[in-house]
């Protein structure tokens, strides 16, 4: 019985001690801008993308905040989940009245935070969401994204593929809607480019569940000349590997989306496949004013490089005041109609949003893997402005339904 | 031919490799009938111990020495974690360790990213294994190789130890009647911890064997631990060599079925698992569960209408919520609706296993059917609000009549792998059926009626429809056919005898638990404004399963309450901090030990102690 008790206290201290820490005073003189992400689900990309955004917040602050108040960012979890996020984004809506909202990593969460501030009518950027429906097919005026979308991406991977000798290709991409629209998005671009491809293979693994073995032999059995890879994370060290071991690289070039970002192609270390073709973020090599200050200021806060989802979360930031100060007031309709065209600052360069799709112009780095001294690095890389491969005004049109 | 028996080859090392964590899950059950939803999270500790020290040990020693060492030493772990916390509830209702070894799963997904970080951590590859090869002109991995052998090898030892040692013996005796083996005076205790040790040990050795293989990293629990139960079903809970032949089935099934269907992966084992169910009820090795249910060791306490004390406790309560718009603001209603909805799913999934004695892993198939039926609903034939909530629940009805159709005809966990196999075979439709249900981008726009789109009213209409649904629960649970469901979950061979159609009532009482979780789904759809297959995914049931736990399974007021709890507390938490899954796995675990018959359990326990006149039910342990 006494156990039981102590237990019962301390479980009531254990919620009592949570309470307390969430009545917070809460300043009334700031602008509010509300945040989600995978935290809890994501760490290895969502950590870095935090430690940018926050870095993009103090210097804004430090500079004076936006229409002479500071910036209060409030920034919830979601746990990786789509109804979690409409809990979080209704709470920083309804609760801390929060002006507009940003965030987001996958695109399934990015479309329902999406369908909520359209419901609710506020604003949203949406960070890291790579599906082309954010902007596109399932886009509506209260949504700005950052992130260059998957057709893009894999348009700035075909203009590459399309250079290589390799007629026969096969592909690998996590069953879910970000690696079926990743593949059709290339091959469509690569049968544009070239009339002479044909696809001898397709793989589809559930994400993150990669069985490398039968997978890469699956592969070798159609002998491509070239593979189009999309799967990320655990599955792709688990692909090279496998595929290293399994001679499935001897002789044929892999083009790869994201391998190239340092959350991914890190892990690899010495492992680093040679000479693929990937878009990603060569942060050790970039050598422009606004990069090196990014990457200063970054390790010197953080002790640490920047991934790219420190850019990603810096950009949005910015991405986000630069709406509110066009705007000169937090009315939804004035940031709509001011976020339209803003242009803002990234550690990559300026982007802007584009009038027609509410898509921002930020491009892509897209070069080759290599090892250097033990490690993965992206070289003979180059920078790609989103805004030379999304589809001009008039094909833009035909597919936003909602403009 | 050359091709085929290489991919022979993959499909063995892929079944070694589910072998090692399966028998693990497996051996556990057998003996101690608990449910081990950790067992991934221990795969996981023994990749990331496994990792570390072969980081800092060099040479082959090194590195098969530290694979060994970090399976032992998160084995070590798994036995402190049964001494200190499993032994307490041993005697609670069955399932209650499963709500225990959740709240473990939660600490321990939270710390691994506290001690080792957020990055994937792609480990060395075995000294003297790093090549391949050459068979039939394609190149084999020789780690592969040594996989291979090592699954029958470790199947061997087992055998031996199983066959050869006393030890063994009392393993396998207590694997068939654990009772009759604590009646001859065999330590239960030793026993059992020794069991859960072994168990772990496989499964952490399962995980550390891993690291040549692919890069560590802190989902590789979730991925592991529902295959390694199907397998488990697959082969016969309890049987060692029928999760062998499982492993090798699925393996070798994966390995050729993606060459022919390269989306197979996704839902082949469930339908295997399906499959084999429908035709070998106990899977493929198998017995019949000898006591169904009296292996529990204690005595249900028959659960009675409430007394005027109940009466005004519920009055109470249902006055605060109608009164809560006055007073709560818009988010708080919010929240409030939420707790509301899962309440009804919680009161839906405890009418099946509470009263129908039909445990399911799967009854988020009929709340996200009732989602999505509203969302199909919308999307194609742009029906209103009033037609959605009457309609939409039939999609959930329909897919409790099907499935409840099967699952009747099956008892205990394999009943219950079942409803999750059906719920898994549901999801994968959903998940790749894009032209219909929007695939993983799921469906948009299902947001409520204008007459039902504030806060305020649509709190009100969640309020009318739940406490109903509810209520309605009740009015079942103490109708005749909520005796009969009863009886049937008590003992078959009586209702048998007195001519009871077991299987007509149990089914009538599935597709209620389902219609009704359905409902809840339509609401949740209309909440959120938003149906993704998350709606209809395992993490659903599970939370299902923790309310009704929490609160007490053998109480008709407990899910509700467990859901009340639950579903507000985890909401609270997330909100403060991303930090939640230690704080709410922690928490889980005291409420568990503090309340073994769940915290309306609990209440009632106290309740009657306190008016002994009451004692109708007998004692219950503490």
């Amino acid at each position: 019985m006494t156990i039981k008790r102590t237990l019962l206290a301390a479980v009531a201290g254990a919620l009592a001690a949570t309470l307390m820490t969430g009545a917070g005073v809460k300043a009334a003189d700031t602008i509010k801008i509300g945040e989600i992400n995978s935290y809890s689900s994501l760490p290895a990309f969502t950590v870095p993308y935090r430690n940018g955004w926050q870095l993009a917040l103090e210097e804004i602050n430090a500079a004076g905040g936006v229409l002479g108040k500071q910036i209060e960012v409030i920034s919830k979890d979601d746990a990786g989940k789509p109804p979690n996020a409409v809990t979080a984004a209704n709470e920083l809506v309804s609760k801390e009245g929060v002006s507009v909202l940003m965030g987001t990593f996958f695109s399934h969460i990015g479309l329902a935070v999406s369908d909520f501030s359209k419901q609710k009518q506020i604003l949203f950027v949406a960070a890291e969401p790579l599906s082309d429906a954010v902007t596109w097919a399932k886009g509506h005026k209260y949504v700005f994204r950052v992130r260059p979308n998957v057709t893009v991406q894999a348009d700035m991977l075909a203009e590459e593929a399309a250079k290589l000798p390799a007629k026969r290709w096969a592909t690998i991409a996590p069953n879910y809607e970000y690696g079926k629209s990743f593949v059709a998005a290339f091959k469509a671009s690569l049968n544009k480019r070239r009339s002479d491809i044909e696809w001898v293979d397709e793989q589809w693994p559930p994400l993150f569940k990669l069985d490398a073995g039968s997978t890469v032999q699956a592969l070798l059995r159609a002998n491509p000349e070239a593979i189009f890879n999309a799967t990320f994370g655990p599955d792709v060290a688990k692909f090279v590997r496998e595929g290293t071991t399994r001679n499935l690289f001897d002789g044929r070039t892999v083009v790869s989306a994201l391998t190239g970002e340092p959350e991914y192609l890190d892990p690899l270390k010495d492992e680093t496949p040679n000479g693929w073709i990937v878009t990603g973020y060569p942060w050790s090599s970039i050598d422009t004013p606004e990069h090196n200050a990014f990457k200063a200021a970054y390790e010197k806060k953080f002790g640490d490089y920047p991934r790219l989802g420190s850019i990603v979360g810096y950009a949005t930031m910015k991405a986000t005041v630069a709406i509110i100060a066009n705007a000169g007031s937090l009315d939804t309709d004035a940031l709509i109609k001011a976020g339209e065209g803003t242009t803002f600052d990234t550690p990559m360069g300026k982007a802007t949003f584009r009038p027609e799709d509410h898509q921002s112009t930020l491009g892509a780095y897209v070069g080759k893997t290599a090892m250097q001294d033990g490690k993965g690095v992206m070289v003979d890389w180059t920078y790609r402005d989103g805004a030379d491969y999304l589809p001009d005004a008039a094909a833009t049109k035909a597919l936003t339904p909602w403009k | 031919m050359d091709f085929l028996f290489i991919q022979f080859l993959n499909g063995l090392a892929s079944a070694s490799s589910l072998f090692l964590v399966a028998s693990g899950l497996s051996i556990i059950f057998g003996v101690t009938r608990i449910t081990n939803f950790a067992h991934g999270a221990f795969y996981m500790l023994g990749a990331y111990m496994a990792y570390t020290l072969t980081e800092h040990w060099s040479g082959a020693l090194g590195f098969w020495g530290g694979l060994l060492a970090a399976a032992v030493a998160v084995a070590i772990i798994g036995a402190l974690l049964e001494i200190i916390l499993l032994r307490r509830i041993y005697q609670a209702p069955e399932l209650f360790q499963l709500l225990a070894t959740f709240g473990v799963t939660l600490v321990i997904e939270d710390l691994v990213i506290q001690i080792w970080g957020a990055e994937d951590l792609l480990g060395r590859r075995a000294p003297g294994l790093k090549g391949s090869v050459d068979i039939f002109g394609q190149a084999f991995p020789t780690y592969e190789l040594m996989l291979i052998v090592l699954g029958p090898a470790v199947l061997g030892l087992l055998w031996l130890l199983f066959h050869k040692t006393r030890w063994g013996v009392l393993v396998r005796a207590a694997t068939q009647d654990r009772m009759m083996v604590a009646a001859l005076g065999v330590n239960q205790a030793r026993l059992f911890t020794g069991v859960f040790a072994l168990g772990i040990f496989l499964g952490a050795l399962g995980g550390a064997v891993q690291i040549p293989r692919e890069a560590v990293h802190n989902a590789m629990d979730l991925q592991i631990i529902v295959e390694a139960f199907v397998i488990v079903v697959i082969g016969g809970m309890g049987s060692v060599l029928g999760a062998f032949l499982a492993s090798v089935l699925i393996g070798e099934l994966n390995a050729f079925g993606i060459l022919l269907f390269p989306k197979i992966s996704i839902v082949l084992m469930f339908l295997v698992m399906a499959v084999i169910l429908v035709i070998r009820p106990w899977g493929l090795l198998g017995r019949p569960e000898s006591h169904a249910r009296s292996a529990l060791g204690t005595a249900e306490r028959p659960i009675r209408p409430l007394g005027r004390g109940g009466r005004n406790a519920v009055l109470a309560v249902l006055l605060v919520l109608l009164i809560l718009p006055v007073f709560g603001g818009s988010y708080l209603l919010n929240v409030a609706t939420e707790v509301l909805i899962f309440a009804l799913f919680a009161a839906s999934l405890h009418l099946m296993m509470g009263i129908g004695g039909m445990v399911s892993f799967g009854h988020a198939a009929y709340f996200g059917l009732g989602a999505y039926g509203v969302a199909l609903l919308v999307k194609f034939l742009e029906i209103p609000m009033a037609g959605g909530l009457v309609l939409a629940p039939l999609l959930a009805f329909t897919g409790a009549v099907l499935f409840g159709w099967f699952c009747v005809r099956l008892t205990g966990v394999y009943l219950a792998m079942l409803t999750l196999a059906f719920a898994q075979i549901a999801w994968s439709i959903v998940f790749q059926w894009d032209a219909v249900t929007g695939g993983d981008n799921g469906l948009l726009g299902v947001w409520p009626a204008p007459w039902a789109s504030t806060p305020e009213a649509f709190y009100y209409l969640t309020l009318a429809i739940c406490a109903v649904g509810v209520m309605m629960i009740r009015r079942i649970v103490f109708s005749p056919f909520g005796y009969t469901l009863r009886s049937c979950r008590d003992s078959v061979l009586r209702a048998d005898a007195i001519g009871i159609d077991r299987q007509r009532i149990q089914w009538l009482g599935f597709i209620l638990a389902g219609t009704f979780a359905g409902i809840g789904g339509v609401l949740f759809a209309y909440l959120k404004g938003s149906v993704f297959p998350d709606n209809i995914s395992i993490p659903i049931s599970v939370d299902g399963l923790v309310m009704v736990l929490l609160g007490g399974i053998q109480t008709v007021a407990g899910p509700v309450v467990g859901a009340g709890i639950y579903k507000a507390l985890s909401i609270f938490i997330i909100s403060e901090t991303e930090f939640w899954k230690l704080i709410l796995g922690t928490l889980i675990v005291i409420l568990v030990v503090a309340f073994p018959q769940g915290v309306v359990g609990f209440a009632v326990d106290l309740f009657r102690r306190r008016d002994p006149d009451d004692g109708e039910a007998g004692e219950a342990p503490a």
